[in-house]
């Protein structure tokens, strides 16, 4: 430690430090805007100048490492000047039209302004106007406002991986600009919003909804990935104006994903359920909730003497306390069959083990940021879970060695080793081999199974390199989890890991998805969404889900929901399909309309607060449950806050299986040319679906297989008939490979678990 | 007027017949430095300490001793290292290295050789100025020439000693003369200064340790390794060794570039010249390209050509570009031009550059056509005492010079266009 002086006092600082941090530190302010503490220094814009004894010019406190016995002076006269001529320097290219400014109120540029700016400018030629560009659905440009710190394009550069923006011209000409005509398409985009100090770069749906002095900042957790990243809502009149992010290391640092920014254009939705509707002789009516839940415990009552007769499938991203609390009213009544698992279509592991097999990261965020070798098996991360997809960028930029088994080469925003691009039998195949390759580096026995497999250089520098960093992970994603062969990847990912010394990390998807494990919205019965789907349900409860959209069993849901003789809908969304095959639709609350808990990827139970208000008399589940108990005269179900639900279902978690190499499953084999579902950014989720903007955006789903297969069209058998989808040839596509949009109108029939190509 | 010896080390051989041809210049002892330094007989800190000796400081502009760089670099740090030539020559002003190119390339590609042999360096790049494609053929001819000589490529004449060089033309911006935007650029980035430190000498091209130096300096170390760094300081003053190129321009009857040892009186420099033009009398000088403060006649008779002196007289040494202009010039014409060339070119990176030198632009502007206000005065300069010092490269102050300078010593000029909307000079 060395000290430095500031203004007099004393502060003590490592030897190197920029003068900005140890300022901030010690809470000295100094004026900046192109310093930012995530991105690195460009030392552009001159505002944090300040007098360093010694020097002869005033220096950049970002870009001035600190030095034992340095006496610094933020406000000297010297100081003063040199900060006052920057502000003026700044203000008199910029087109001051705060009042119409979305930035107005948390400018950068204005608070600064007031504090070191003059009163008048002494400039009184015509002032430089900048054309604006499209730069699409989620951004709004008013690049005149720009103040050139250049932090969204080191943004791109240095976070995101994209360079989407850039500096064109010189001198006054100067622009800020995507590449001729582009628009920007990161997946994380929007936090260039934030990072802009100046209006240059505001939200285009929030643009001119409210002020920011206006709203309430409730904080809360993000709902549209596993990652539960700290995010503020912020609220006008109990409405969501938009979503922000707050700065928590251990997860999101200050970053946001798009979706989880922009989602909330969902939750205004004009589709939302606002009253309970309850069918009768085919006609909808609205009714009063006290009716709605009478009715709805009528419908149920005659089905809950034949328990196994019911089966309820609810959305991954449903609360703790609303998943404990459909567990304890149905458990009670011996209906086992809660399932949260949609997409997955491979139980194998489950049996094996004997519960079900919970995913989860069993490294924090910062230890796989600090990982020296990851290799990807079965996993599009960077659509899957953005913030998690920029910590092994971070990983790899700081020199580890990323490899990759995926079924198609996507396109990641940071450099790969190596990969193999194969069918999932194939990348199953190959890690049998690295096993292998691993098992003999170690000298140990190989594992049965792998006995057959042949070793290639390329296989032994991928096993080498596991087994010789001191930080080695394998990341198992959705790809792997949504595919037939689920189990075979898990199993032998983990006897890689373990002759390896590398850590296994089995990506979490859903808000929820670990949560739901523990609290036992998974059958405890060895049961499935699949098993349920093979026995005659004669009652549904679908909750919080588009059942046409969510799951991976498409028509085979349809046709079950439609021979059921109750189907009891708890949705947040009206839907032409809901009505089509419910006899009940109680409107529920949305995750910011309610008091509640996620347990994230990493096991954090996070809690958050009511932000908005719910539409009409849209309720949280969390109550409906409530009074549904004490209708069903059970006890136990007085509660009065959500605390006391959250209590009780962490007392009561239940035992789950770990991902473990001994586990013994059946062989499977998965034959080509094979299917295999797709989920893009935008279509995860129902209220994700319904955020416009999102769908508007670079990430949403398009109706159209990808293959490498030279045919216009594919016809695609299901459950429901054959069903013919554009093609789009792709080589990026493993042969053998189909890969079907999932969560759209067009592709809902397509059932995983029975599909095959019928015609290309 | 003594005679003046004339082309002692850049230009010594302009006068021959093809010059530039690899041939002449090995008639006249050339890369026979070079051959000595892969036999050995000269080793690396030799070569510093020469350098040293020379007295020689960097004829880019900034005059930063050249021994004292090279020493910079750790020649055996692992890893690839760089020297960089900057040819840019983009100084208003400014058009000695072009002849360099054009007339003696191979002296400057042994002193690349042996630059880059000094520092550690394999690899070195010649970045042309973009207008200079008959000097960048010359050059790269020249460069070809010395690889079919063996003088340049892998384990050259058996020492074991690799270097390549490669010739980079830029695309016609003034900025990238300045070091680091010239290492961007040559990245392939948009060429804009870097922050300082650290400075190239630690993290350069590519991020690795690299040494820029202008042409005329490396063109010169063969001369000062073949006849000594004595020799060479001996022909300057103390405070600046050697000969040094002046490209004189503006109202002269023979414009042109001289090289001339330094300390030389500028009355004999303008003498070489022919003379103010026109029989005309002297007004003002820039004594070493457009970044440099003017001069009233009255100073700059009395200096000479050296750094020590011209500092003296109010101004800099620069890169040795001189500007006369005669009794009939009109200052507030030449500073509205002067003025929009730095305008032009800033790079846009830096606040107070991106925004100040437009403004001095217009104002200096709006006074040259006759709408100037009295308050433009005080206003100019404050605002190019505002840009001063609080930028990242050069070029921000260069703008600011002179805006100052010409208001210094020209401000009556100023002033009569504001009052009466014309030069003084019209007949109003
Ligand atoms: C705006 C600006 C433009 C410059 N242009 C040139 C140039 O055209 N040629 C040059 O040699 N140096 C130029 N320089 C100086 C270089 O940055 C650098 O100091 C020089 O190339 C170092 O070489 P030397 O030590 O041999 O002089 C420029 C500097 C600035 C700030
Ligand atoms: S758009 Fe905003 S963030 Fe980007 S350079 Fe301009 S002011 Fe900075
Ligand atoms: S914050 Fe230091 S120069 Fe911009």
């Amino acid at each position: 430690m060395i000290k430095i002086e500031i203004n007099g006092q004393i502060v003590e600082a490592h030897e190197g430090d920029m003068l900005i941090d140890v300022a901030d530190e010690a809470k000295i302010p100094i004026p900046r805007f192109c310093y930012h503490k995530k991105l690195s220094i460009a030392a552009n814009c001159r505002m944090c100048l300040v007098e360093v004894e010694g020097a002869p010019k005033a220096l950049p406190a970002c870009a001035t490492p600190v030095t034992d016995g340095m006496k610094v002076h933020t406000r000297s006269p010297k100081a003063r000047a040199a900060q006052k001529a920057v502000m003026e320097f700044l203000l008199i290219n910029h087109p001051l039209d705060c009042p119409i400014c979305d930035q107005g109120g948390e400018c950068e540029l204005q608070d600064v302004a007031f504090e070191y700016g003059n009163d008048v400018g002494k400039y009184s030629e015509a002032k430089r106007v900048v054309p604006d560009h499209d730069v699409g659905p989620l951004i709004a440009t008013d690049m005149t406002r720009c103040i050139h710190c250049t932090r969204c394009v080191r943004f791109g550069q240095e976070i995101s991986g994209l360079m989407e923006l850039g500096a064109v011209g010189r001198s006054e000409w100067m622009e800020i600009t995507t590449y001729v005509g582009k628009s920007i398409t990161s997946e994380i985009s929007g936090n260039i919003i934030d990072l802009c100090p100046v209006g240059a770069l505001t939200s285009k749906p929030f643009r001119f909804k409210a002020r920011a002095w206006e709203m309430v900042a409730h904080p809360s957790i993000a709902a549209h990935d596993s990652l539960g990243s700290h995010i503020e809502v912020h609220t006008y009149q109990d409405k969501v104006m938009r979503v922000v992010p707050r700065d928590n290391e251990a997860i999101n640092e200050t970053w946001l994903s798009d979706r989880d920014r922009f989602a909330y254009e969902g939750i205004n939705s004009q589709d939302r359920l606002t009253v309970p509707l309850a069918k009768s002789k085919g006609q909808w009516d609205e009714q009063e909730w006290e009716d709605a839940l009478n009715q709805t415990v009528e419908l149920l009552k005659p089905h809950l003497n034949n328990p196994d007769t019911v089966g309820v499938l609810v959305s991954p991203n449903a609360t703790v306390e609303e998943l404990y609390l459909l567990r304890k009213l149905l458990h009670a009544h011996g209906v086992k069959d809660i399932e949260t698992r949609l997409r997955q279509i491979d139980f194998r592991l489950d049996e094996a083990a004997g519960k079900p097999v919970a995913p989860g990261l069993v490294n924090t965020l910062p230890e796989i940021e600090a990982m020296e070798s990851v290799l990807l098996v079965g996993s599009n991360l960077r659509y899957e879970i953005p913030l998690l997809n920029l910590r092994v960028r971070k990983a790899q930029l700081e020199g580890a060695r990323v490899r990759v088994l995926n079924v198609a080469d996507y396109p990641f925003t940071f450099d790969l080793e190596d990969k193999v691009i194969a069918d999932p039998q194939a990348l199953v195949d190959t890690l049998k081999v690295l096993v292998r390759a691993a098992a003999e580096l170690k000298g140990t026995e190989i594992p049965a199974g792998a006995e057959d497999a042949v070793v290639s250089e390329q296989h032994q520098a991928w096993a080498k390199d596991l087994v010789e960093s001191g930080k080695a992970t394998i990341m198992v994603g959705a790809m792997a989890q949504q595919s037939p062969l689920y189990a075979d990847f898990v199993l032998w990912s983990a006897r890689l890991a373990d002759l390896t010394g590398a850590t296994i990390n089995v990506v979490p998807q859903s808000a929820n998805e670990v949560g739901a494990y523990q609290v036992g919205a998974v059958p405890a019965n060895g049961g499935n969404i699949d098993s349920m789907l093979a026995s005659d349900k004669k009652a549904w409860i679908v909750v919080g889900i588009d059942p046409e959209l969510d799951t991976v069993y498409g028509a085979r849901l349809k046709q079950a929901l439609d021979q059921a003789d109750t189907v009891i809908s708890l949705t947040a969304y009206d839907s032409e399909y809901l009505r089509s095959v419910s006899d009940i639709m109680l409107p529920i609350a949305v995750h910011t309309e309610t008091a509640g808990t996620f347990v994230n990827a990493t096991g954090d139970w996070q809690s958050f607060k009511i932000a908005s208000a719910a539409p009409g008399d849209a309720k949280p589940l969390w109550k409906i449950l409530r009074v549904l108990g004490n209708l069903l005269d059970m006890d136990g179900f007085d509660y009065v806050h959500a605390d006391e639900v959250l209590e009780e279902a962490k007392a009561q978690t239940q035992s789950l299986g770990s991902v473990q190499g001994d586990l013994a499953i059946p062989a499977r084999t998965c034959d080509k040319p094979v299917v295999l579902g797709e989920w893009s950014l935008y279509s995860v989720d129902p209220i994700v679906r319904r955020s416009e903007p999102l769908q508007k955006a670079a990430g949403a789903a398009r109706p159209v297989v990808r293959s490498a297969i030279e045919a216009d069209e594919i016809v695609l058998n299901t459950p429901a008939g054959p069903i013919t989808l554009p093609n789009e040839y792709d080589e990026s596509v493993a042969p053998g490979v189909v890969l079907v949009p999932m969560g759209l109108s067009e592709t809902a029939d397509v059932t995983l678990t029975d599909v095959s190509v019928a015609a290309s | 007027m003594a005679s003046i010896p004339l082309n002692e080390c850049c230009y010594r051989l302009n006068h021959l017949d093809k010059s530039w041809d690899i041939e002449t210049y090995m008639a006249n002892g050339g890369y026979e430095v070079w051959k000595k330094v892969l036999a050995g007989e000269l080793t690396p800190q030799e070569i510093i300490d020469e350098v040293k000796a020379s007295n020689i400081r960097g004829r880019g502009g900034a005059g930063f001793p050249t021994g004292l760089k090279w020493s910079f670099m750790n020649r055996y740090a692992p890893g690839p290292k760089y020297i960089l030539c900057n040819s840019d020559e983009g100084e208003p002003g400014t058009f000695k290295d072009r002849d360099i190119l054009r007339y003696n390339p191979h002296q400057l590609v042994e002193g690349m050789m042996i630059a880059g042999y000094v520092i550690g360096a394999n690899t070195g790049y010649n970045y042309i100025r973009g207008e200079f494609w008959e000097p960048y053929k010359r050059f790269d001819q020249a460069v070809q020439q010395a690889y079919e000589a063996g003088l340049l490529g892998k384990n050259i004449l058996g020492s074991g000693w690799d270097f390549d060089l490669y010739t980079h033309l830029g695309a016609g911006a003034y900025i990238c003369g300045e070091e680091t935007a010239l290492i961007e650029s040559i990245e392939g980035k948009k060429g804009q200064p870097r922050f300082k430190p650290p400075f190239p000498a630690s993290f350069g091209l590519y991020g690795r340790p690299t040494t820029i130096n202008n042409t005329e300096t490396l063109a010169s170390i063969p001369m000062i390794l073949a006849k000594g760094g004595k020799w060479f300081a001996d022909l300057g003053v103390p405070g600046a060794g050697g000969t040094k190129i002046f490209s004189v321009s503006g109202h002269v009857e023979k414009p042109g570039n001289y090289e001339i040892r330094m300390g030389t009186p500028f009355k004999d420099l303008l003498a070489l010249a022919g003379g103010v033009w026109k029989g005309r009398k002297l007004k003002a000088v820039i004594p070493g390209g457009s970044s440099t403060a003017v001069l009233p006649a009255e100073k700059a008779l009395e200096m000479n050509m050296d750094y020590d002196s011209i500092a003296k007289a109010g101004s800099f040494l620069g890169a040795g570009s001189v500007i006369i202009m005669d009794e009939t010039t009109d200052m507030v014409k030449a500073l509205d031009r002067l003025t929009w060339f730095y305008y032009e070119e800033s790079c846009g990176q830096c606040t107070p550059c991106r925004e100040g030198t437009g403004w001095m632009h217009r104002v200096v502007h709006r006074i040259y056509t006759g709408k100037g206000r009295p308050e433009d005065i005080d206003m100019l300069k404050d605002v190019s005492g505002k840009i001063m010092g609080r930028v990242i490269c050069g070029l921000g102050d260069a703008a600011a010079i002179p805006v100052a300078s010409f208001l210094e010593h020209f401000e009556h000029e100023f002033r009569h266009y504001i009052e009466h909307g014309c030069s003084i000079y019209d007949r109003a």
